[in-house]
């Protein structure tokens, strides 16, 4: 055992971090020997960034002994861990969108040198080699911003590779990526640990990643709650861990087959975006779309909503034709839509909960131009109860909650105006574990009131433990329609990327 | 694998402002042959002087991330009390020391903005339309309010100077002032700190995204200090060049041209929100704003048609790319 841990590249022992007084690490040991993939798996606020801030010398230890490459660091800071080749790949990548790929993969390279004159020819050769250990063929002239979420990650690897890394530490490496994209990932990552390159994923999409890990360690409130070879884990039991809890694997329910066809959407096409949509959706019907990014998923989505306007094609919604590229008559016809990133489309951050919910039913609650504010929180209030929305206080503003309760707070607002038609873009983005299968459930209670749901996805369990029917989409086009509960996971993951 | 031509060459911002420059020109020579001579060049390039030094300024700061409106106000402090100064101790100053001078005074006042914008993290407008106020208040209260039209000799002289002066056949005077070597080594130099140097790409690197370059270790204060103290040096240089060129220090002019020069580099393509603008595109914009403010008349479009044309000028340069990014966003989601 000791020797293992002389050889380990981060060695960390019983590190303790208290944040007045809240403890948010409690003697934890982690190690990370070169060359092993370690899959670091927890929910939110588990302690698992607090971990990542220790090791990356961003935040210091309370208590605890740090050693990295077998030296100890009383003292680590971003500067010293750098050195030592700890590198972070953050979840937004901090690349420089207005830089050239050659720049963005060789700038801290030449500031850690304190070069003080810019030299393109060095800067494509440190490029040129970076790309050339992980195989990978960008324009190096190529703005960054210009490229696929796919590419930018690349070249943040590259850019870690660069800066001598012995240890790439990647936040959430594959929530924007498709499919095949995670299995290019895997390949990079299977190299770079052949090269002697250590890797840490921190995430709680973890299927992908745990076929290219060694080893899982699971944090549950401050604590390693589980470690071991990553062959013993499966997506159950990582979930079980990290909720303390069973999450059941569930199935739609069965809807009723005399259910009336609510929506109709026929030769909806927008030029560049889609083309040719049609379908039905029935009163408690749960629909996923779902594709690649780019497919034009949510193109489609904002488009039954009214807030991109098609060049051609109609929506009725109970025999009613719903005007389509007006928000506010799709709004009307009692059609809600919660887009994908509630964080800037969604809702008004640093406004109170209970306004959030609120702010959808002013009109319901005003009588000759007045506002009867006691109507309006009392309802709202009642909604937030029934989401079971976990608020100390409703006053609070909304960004002080957590992923899961700022979606249930998004979903309260639209179904306290009794919508016959939710439309749900990405409802589990950037939500734990426990709060997905609870908004699942939510889902699920909604479509049995008789609700008509679309969901765009492109998480495969949310869409198969959801959704009665599938539609799969391709390049603006709904290439397949899917039975829901008898379609398996590989089955849509096949049908989705090829 | 160097193109020919840049793959976005015909997007661009420079192309569009190149485009609408030869327009006018081929307009303008066809309603009258005597616009395309060397007379009609060398004044614009004279007007284009002092707005040209101000403008590379601007976008320094636009490609930073940073605005900044207080320059103008920069630039006629250091102007008159520069001059000031010179007429009370040593009116025989030669002009180089007078030029210093300026340029350090400029530089200082340039300081007080980056103290405020980098070190106590102040936003930018905020700070540069305080100081805008507080530098003219101070210039007008402490300093003088009268307009100075004996110059000390010195500055006439440099007016005077010419790198190349003469007569066309047809009889008219044109002449090119040592001021336009001025704005040669203000574009060279800034050319090298952009394009040359750490210090350079780490200006647009904080424009692109503040954040990512304090990760990958970018001292994002001392350059941050940096521009705008040079910003503040490059006002100081253009003021002067104003009052000599003009031979009057008057203390009311120049302020109220920062918008004329931010729109002269939006124009050419900067962006609002930082990490990007060019030199190129910052010239033409310049010449184009100059060339309307200058010759409209000759195309026959009245004097008082000159800022509807520069505000439409600027809703078209800076509005198609922006629907163009839109259209393409809009097809990649």
């Amino acid at each position: 055992m000791s020797s293992e841990r002389d050889a380990a590249f981060i060695d960390l022992r019983a590190i303790t971090k208290r944040y007045a007084g809240v403890t948010a690490l409690q003697d934890v040991d982690f190690t990370v020997q070169p060359g092993e993939a370690v899959c670091l798996a927890g929910e939110n606020g588990s302690g698992k960034s607090t971990l990542i801030k220790i090791i990356s010398g961003v935040e210091p230890a309370t208590e605890g002994t740090i050693r990295i490459a077998g030296q100890e660091h009383a003292v680590l800071n971003p500067r010293i861990s750098a050195a030592a080749g700890v590198m972070v790949i953050f979840q937004d990548f901090s690349l420089f969108p207005n830089l050239s790929v050659a720049e963005n993969i060789a700038f801290a390279t030449q500031l850690s040198t304190r070069e003080r004159f810019f030299k393109p020819a060095a800067t494509r050769q440190i490029a040129r080699k970076a790309l050339d250990r992980i195989g990978v063929e960008i324009d190096l002239d190529a703005r960054v911003e210009t490229l696929p979420v796919a590419q930018k990650q690349l070249v943040a690897i590259c850019r870690a590779l660069a800066s001598e890394a012995q240890l790439i530490i990647m936040d959430e490496p594959t929530t924007a990526l498709t499919e095949k994209e995670v299995r290019r990932l895997q390949g990079i990552i299977r190299m770079l640990k052949e090269e002697g390159v250590a890797v840490i994923f921190v995430s709680h999409k973890l299927a992908e990643v745990l076929d290219v890990s060694e080893k899982v360690v699971v944090l549950r409130n401050g604590k390693k709650v589980a470690e071991g070879p990553a062959s013993e884990f499966n997506t159950q039991s990582l979930t079980y861990h990290m909720t303390g809890r069973d999450v059941p694997d569930v199935t739609p329910r069965t809807r009723r087959a005399d259910a009336e066809t609510l929506m109709h959407v026929n030769g909806l096409s927008k030029a560049g975006s889609f083309e040719d949509i049609n379908f039905e959706l029935k009163s408690g019907e749960v629909m996923g779309i779902t594709g690649l990014l780019g497919c034009g998923r949510t193109s489609v989505a904002k488009a039954l909503f009214g807030l991109v306007a098609p060049d051609r094609g109609t929506i009725t919604l109970a025999g009613q034709t719903v005007p389509t590229g007006d928000p506010q008559a799709a709004s009307r016809a009692r059609i809600g839509y919660v887009p994908e990133d509630r964080l800037t489309e969604g809702l008004f951050l640093s406004q109170s909960i209970l306004r959030n919910v609120a702010i959808g039913r002013l009109d319901a609650h005003t009588s000759g131009g007045f506002l009867n504010m006691n109507g309006l929180l009392a309802e709202a209030t009642e909604w937030l109860q029934r989401l079971k929305v976990k608020a100390p206080d409703v006053q609070a503003p909304v960004q002080s909650l957590s992923g899961g309760n700022q979606q249930r707070v998004a979903l309260a607002r639209w179904l306290s105006r009794a919508p016959r038609v939710l439309i749900l873009n990405g409802p589990s983005v950037g939500v734990d574990v426990g709060s997905k299968a609870d908004i699942h459930d939510i889902i699920r209670d909604l479509a049995s009131q008789g609700i008509g749901i679309i969901l765009i996805s492109d998480d495969l369990p949310e869409l198969l433990a959801t959704c009665h029917r599938i539609l799969v989409m391709r390049d603006g086009r709904i290439t397949d329609t899917l039975e829901g509960g008898t379609v398996t996971e590989e089955e849509l993951a096949h049908r989705l990327a090829s | 694998m160097k193109r020919w031509l840049p793959k976005d060459f015909w997007t661009r911002n420079e192309t569009l402002v190149a485009g609408v420059i030869v327009l006018f020109c081929i307009i303008a020579t066809l309603s009258d042959p005597r616009f395309l001579t060397i007379t009609t060049v060398s004044d614009l390039l004279r007007a284009a002087i002092v707005i040209g030094i101000l403008a590379v300024g601007a976008m320094l700061v636009l490609v930073s991330g940073g605005i900044d409106v207080s320059f103008t106000a920069i630039a006629v402090f250091a102007m008159y009390t520069s001059t000031v100064l010179s007429l009370a101790i040593w009116p025989d100053m030669p002009w180089p020391l007078i030029f210093v001078i300026a340029v350090c005074l400029g530089a200082l006042l340039g300081a007080i903005n980056g103290f405020f914008i980098a070190f106590l993290k102040l936003p930018t407008l905020i700070v540069t339309l305080g100081t805008l106020s507080v530098f003219r208040g101070f210039l007008l209260t402490f300093i003088g309010s009268q307009r100075i039209s004996d110059l000390p000799p010195a500055m006439r002289d440099f007016s005077r100077g010419v790198l190349a002066r003469g007569t066309t056949e047809a009889g008219n005077f044109y002449s090119i002032p040592w001021a336009a070597l001025a704005l040669l080594f203000v574009i060279v130099l800034t050319w090298f700190i952009l394009h040359k140097t750490m210090l350079g790409r780490s200006i647009y690197a904080i424009g692109g995204s503040v954040e990512s370059a304090r990760r990958v270790g970018v001292n994002v204060k001392w350059t941050q200090f940096f521009v705008y103290v040079y910003v503040g040096a490059l006002a100081g240089l253009a003021g002067i060049i104003h009052g000599s060129v003009g031979r009057m220090a008057d203390p009311f002019s120049l302020v109220g041209l920062e918008l004329s020069v931010i729109a002269a580099v939006v124009l050419g393509g900067a962006r609002l929100i930082g990490g990007y603008g060019t030199l190129t595109g910052t010239l033409l914009g310049v010449a184009l704003i100059v060339i309307v403010q200058n010759s409209l008349i000759v195309v026959g479009i009245p004097t008082t048609w000159q800022s509807v044309t520069i505000g439409l000028l600027i809703l078209l340069g800076t509005g198609v790319p922006a629907y163009r990014a839109k259209q393409e966003a809009a097809r990649a989601g």
